[in-house]
């Protein structure tokens, strides 16, 4: 798997409030959750999400257990989340809604090219490379699935 | 020897498990969801639905009929697949699981961030998001990264008019919204064992404002009497030499009333280099301080005055609701001009009931004070519910000690 897009650079300890409000949960309509994902940073970022890789800073995905955050931005259009750190309930949400998710701790400039493969824990944006820790076996296995639920039905 | 959470989950720090759940739980938010992703896995039945629970507490009674509809499905779910479940009313879930349910050694996942609240029984309680719940629903367990744990040594006892809360938004505050990612948190120490059940609740709610996946108490003789009250018979655990990863040292008799200023919780001043800060709304409950002790301490201090500002109070559950009825602490602060709301997760989250207008501030006793939480432009203030006493009858930003 290998994920591509341009960069769109965020700061760090976003949390899920932010990513989706808690006043737009009560849905089942996720393109609901995409519309208004980001609202209360910049209303205007939602619309330019499609085919980002996010680069944040650390502790991405604080807050809230709301599994709404992660697929918001995997049904806005968002590649894939590179951050230092990730709160754990966000991270588990992500790899289990098949957005993947990538510790790094790197440089960002928006609109830059990044190309990352999760399963060798390669990143590179621009002209920078970086190297990580490259996700478990199974984590590769559930992204690779496009998530948990399709990933438990392959197993059975 | 071993953590807490290295014994409960019966693997040293670092490695992963695939553990069966004790017990599990959702709300009526985070359910919907879980429900969803238990439809799509077509996993058929349940493995253990007598261990897992669905309580209703986020937008209690509903608010509109989308979220009507979307709760009455999941209410049919419980009873057809035999879930245990508690309707509109009954209170907010970790209150509810805290409530001789939770017991010391067991392990404990919930579908909200703040399941850790139940390591104040010794539990290994933690949150999960939806999917992951949906899995344990079908499997009857989890995999976990065993957590590396950083000890809070607590040392003497709180000195009035501080109280659990402030020691807990100081802990957060020395730890950092991102210090114990991945982490677990034990709480010891000569401190911790004067710390009643439902201070260590408050205490244990707050370890995912650092990140924290859990956050333990080694249960004592204070645990097995209060679970005792329910019929459990519980055994204390014992702490020994065991390998932190760090300890942070908490004097707790120089802890002082302190708010978190917005949007951070890990942002705290002295309540008194605060005072006079106008505020538009106060707000008594959460899983963090909405239980009795919460209710009768705050009414104690406005009894017989009237409050200032308009004054909203949820009781985290029937119980509490029920107790505070009986002791007349509920009439009291009826007469004081309060406004009590149903039990369950009250305005916390911002989605009904005491939503904030732009430019509202508001004193809370809740655990998070993120950007337009509770309504857009809004500001949450999080401190104590001695301060938020003071602060009612002062309709402004109060030091406790004053009214005391």
């Amino acid at each position: 798997m290998i994920i591509e897009g341009h960069a769109l650079c965020l700061g760090p300890d976003i949390d899920t409030d932010v990513i989706i409000a808690g006043r737009y949960l009560r849905t089942r309509d996720r393109s609901e959750w995409a519309r208004h994902a980001f609202e209360d940073l910049d209303p205007t970022l939602s619309s330019r999400l499609e085919g980002t890789v996010i680069l944040a800073g650390k502790n991405f995905g604080c807050g809230s257990s709301r599994e709404q955050a992660a697929i918001a931005l995997k049904e806005a259009g968002v590649r894939g989340v590179i951050a230092p750190s990730f709160a754990r309930i966000f991270y588990r949400n992500a790899i289990n809604v098949g957005l993947p998710v990538i510790e790094c701790e790197c440089t960002c400039s928006d609109g830059e090219m990044v190309r990352a493969d999760p399963a060798a824990g390669k990143v590179a944006i621009g002209d920078r490379s970086y190297l990580t820790r490259p996700l478990s076996p199974r984590m590769r296995e559930i992204l690779s699935a496009g998530g948990l639920v399709s990933y438990w039905r392959g197993r059975r | 020897m071993s953590t807490l959470s290295e014994q409960i989950l019966g693997a040293p720090a670092g490695d992963y498990v695939d553990c069966p759940v004790d017990r599990s739980y959702v709300h009526d938010g985070t359910g919907v969801l879980t429900l969803e992703a238990w439809r799509a896995m077509q996993a058929g039945v349940l493995a253990r639905p007598d261990r897992c629970y669905v309580l209703f507490d986020h937008i209690v009674p509903a608010n509109n009929s989308v979220t009507a509809g979307l709760q009455q499905d999941l209410r049919m779910f419980a009873r057809e697949h035999g879930l245990n479940f508690t309707d509109v009313g009954e209170g907010i879930c970790h209150q509810l699981m805290g409530e001789g349910i939770a017991l010391p050694g067991e392990i404990i996942v919930g579908a909200d961030s703040h399941t850790c609240t139940l390591g104040a029984f010794g539990a290994f309680a933690t949150g999960v998001g939806a999917t992951d719940m949906a899995a344990i629903w079908a499997e009857g367990g989890t995999w976990f990264r065993v957590p590396e744990t950083i000890a809070i040594r607590l040392h003497g006892a709180l000195a009035l008019p501080a109280e659990a809360k402030d020691l807990a938004l100081t802990y957060v505050a020395r730890l950092t919204m991102d210090g114990a990612t991945y982490r677990a948190l034990e709480f010891v120490g000569d401190g911790a064992a004067t710390l009643s059940i439902y201070s260590r609740m408050t205490l244990s709610n707050l370890a995912v404002e650092t990140g924290a996946k859990a956050g333990l108490f080694y249960a004592d003789g204070a645990t097995c009497r209060y679970l005792e009250g329910y019929g459990h018979h519980a055994r204390p655990q014992q702490p020994g030499e065991c390998c932190y990863e760090r300890e942070l040292h908490i004097d707790m008799s120089a802890v002082v009333p302190v708010v978190a200023v917005p949007p951070r919780v890990d942002t705290i001043r002295p309540v008194e280099e605060m005072e006079g800060l106008p505020l538009d709304q106060v707000f008594v409950g959460t899983c963090t301080n909405g239980r009795y002790e919460d209710l009768q301490r705050f009414s104690a201090m406005v009894k017989g005055k009237r409050v200032k500002v308009r004054t909203l109070i949820a009781p985290a559950s029937r119980n509490v609701l029920a107790r505070a009825t009986g002791s007349g602490v509920l009439s009291d602060l009826v007469r004081s001009g309060c406004t009590i709301l149903p039990p369950g997760c009250g305005p916390c989250l911002g989605a009904h009931q005491g939503v904030l207008g732009e430019g509202e501030v508001c004193l809370s006793t809740a655990n998070r004070n993120f950007r337009n939480r509770m309504g857009v432009g809004g500001e949450i203030y999080l401190g104590s519910v001695s301060t938020a006493a003071a602060s009612a009858l002062a309709g402004a930003l109060a030091s406790p000690g004053a009214v005391r």
